[in-house]
């Protein structure tokens, strides 16, 4: 029965958008200008592309939440059970989090989450 | 309390009576997904003019005041020229990705949306591991941002994107976290069981230090996850023009907007259900008369009203700090409540492990 609804929620999303970008299009006027492809700039054209390269900070905190987030997902299974597993379930998952933060401090210390 | 499961088993024996079973089905998932659909449109109208209003307020100014009585039909008015606006044709985007992204957009939010207990019996999707998906299922927006912004072709909406996308995926790891530490205490992901528990006290006043720190640090980065108030550098408007939906227009945009205010409400909503007892009414131990009083109070009043409370709390943020830089933002997160949120996370379990909550 959930996954039906998943389902249905789903498709209402889909047809929201479709539904509401029919109308926009059959309503809105439209007028035809050569400017008015251009990309939005300062009033000059862009200089060069702008499908380029960029800067790698990004790419660093990207990696570092994949490091995260998968710790989280591993951890949620735990949560559930920690009641029942009791002293046992706390000793276990330090092990997890100390080598988890041992990571974070290296990043830490090697300076990846310094903003350059 | 009114259940109003009353109301869907009423509608469900009425479509019964007259028609098939498979019918049935099919019109009571119809009926679903019209209920979902006017809901997110009415939070979405209701927040923006909130939004004006509370805004105005604190600047000293009056907001809307023209449009209907307070100015109440200027949403509708906004809504219905939003709709009557160009949809222009940029020449240089990838077509089938700048289409693309505010479909991924509005699906994230109305997902989330559909996850979130509203009141007694009011409640579409209900997974046993409904919180866990909740969460998978809001991270999805930060792929249409991103394909926002890299569709564009434009370096505004490119930086505009690469920020957000840096800071919604940061402030996701705060969210999963503080969640986690409800998770811990509850012992269970299903969010209408959170619910049910959570009638012998709120987890925030139950759980105690813990779950307090969890709330603070769940509604700074449920802030930072919706690009809203102190937060809000991928759209700031004196360097980015509009940041990662610089190139959209009219509708195109509309949904960006819906979906920013939708992914508030989502915020407060699970806010809410897991720390402030969702639809839950305030119980005091030992004070029979007031729980009686407070049980008369539709269940459906004290969601939205909590969730009105920490929606106003979210925007109040907004006007009080000033914007942070990206390097400052980064920090908040890596250095301050990653390593806050994971020191929580085993005070929890202490707490938890060794019975000290209530």
């Amino acid at each position: 029965m959930n996954l039906t609804l998943f389902v249905v929620v789903l498709i209402t999303a889909i047809l929201l958008v479709v539904i509401a970008m029919s109308i926009a299009r059959a309503i809105s006027p439209r007028s035809f200008n050569k400017q008015k492809g251009e990309a939005y700039e300062c009033g000059i054209p862009t200089r060069g592309k702008s499908w380029m390269q960029f800067k790698v900070g990004y790419y660093l905190f990207a990696i570092l939440f994949l490091m995260f987030d998968v710790e989280a997902v591993f951890l949620y299974p735990w949560a559930v059970t920690v009641q029942d597993a009791g002293i046992n379930g706390l000793l276990g998952v330090l092990f997890f989090l100390v080598i988890l933060v041992l990571g974070l401090a290296y990043a830490w210390r090697k300076g990846a989450l310094e903003w350059k | 309390m009114f259940d109003f499961g009353v109301v869907t088993q009423w509608i469900d024996e009425l479509l019964r009576s007259f028609l098939p079973g498979t019918a049935a089905t099919l019109v009571e998932l119809v009926l679903i997904g019209l209920c979902l659909l006017v809901g997110y449109a009415v939070i979405a109208l209701i927040l923006i003019y909130a939004e004006r209003k509370v805004c105005a307020f604190f600047q000293c100014r009056i907001g809307p005041n023209r449009v209907g009585p307070y100015g109440t039909i200027q949403s509708i008015a906004d809504m219905l020229k939003m709709l009557t606006k160009e949809i222009i044709e940029i020449n240089h985007v990838d077509r089938f990705l700048f289409n693309l992204a505010p479909f991924m957009v509005i699906i994230a939010s109305v997902l989330a949306f559909g996850c979130l207990p509203f009141a007694k019996g009011l409640h579409v999707i209900d997974f046993n591991v409904g919180i866990f998906f909740l969460i998978a299922v809001s991270s999805i927006g930060i792929v249409g941002i991103l394909l926002a912004g890299w569709a564009s072709n434009n370096k505004y909406s490119l930086i505009g994107a690469m920020r957000s996308g840096a800071q919604m995926i940061s402030y996701e790891l705060s969210i999963g976290l503080s969640i986690l530490t409800l998770v811990v205490f509850s012992g269970t992901m299903q969010l209408s069981e959170i619910v049910e528990q959570q009638a012998a006290g709120w987890f925030i006043f139950r759980g105690h230090i813990p779950a307090f720190i969890a709330f603070v640090i769940y509604v700074i980065a449920g802030t930072a996850e919706t690009n809203r108030g102190p937060f809000d550098l991928p759209e700031a408007d004196s360097e980015l023009t509009a940041g990662y939906h610089t190139e959209y227009s009219g509708m195109h945009f509309g949904f960006f907007y819906l979906a920013e205010y939708l992914n508030m409400f989502v915020v407060a909503g699970v806010a809410t259900t897991l720390f402030l007892g969702g639809w839950m009414p305030l119980h005091i131990p030992g004070w029979e008369g007031f729980n009686q009083v407070m049980d008369y109070i539709p269940s459906l009043i004290w969601f939205a009203g909590k969730c009105a409370v920490v929606i106003f709390i979210i925007m109040w943020f907004k006007w009080t700090f000033p914007r942070l830089r990206i390097d400052q933002l980064l920090h908040l997160e890596w250095k301050y409540l990653l390593p806050i949120n994971l020191c929580n996370l085993l005070l929890m379990v202490i707490v938890v492990v060794f019975k000290l909550h209530f």
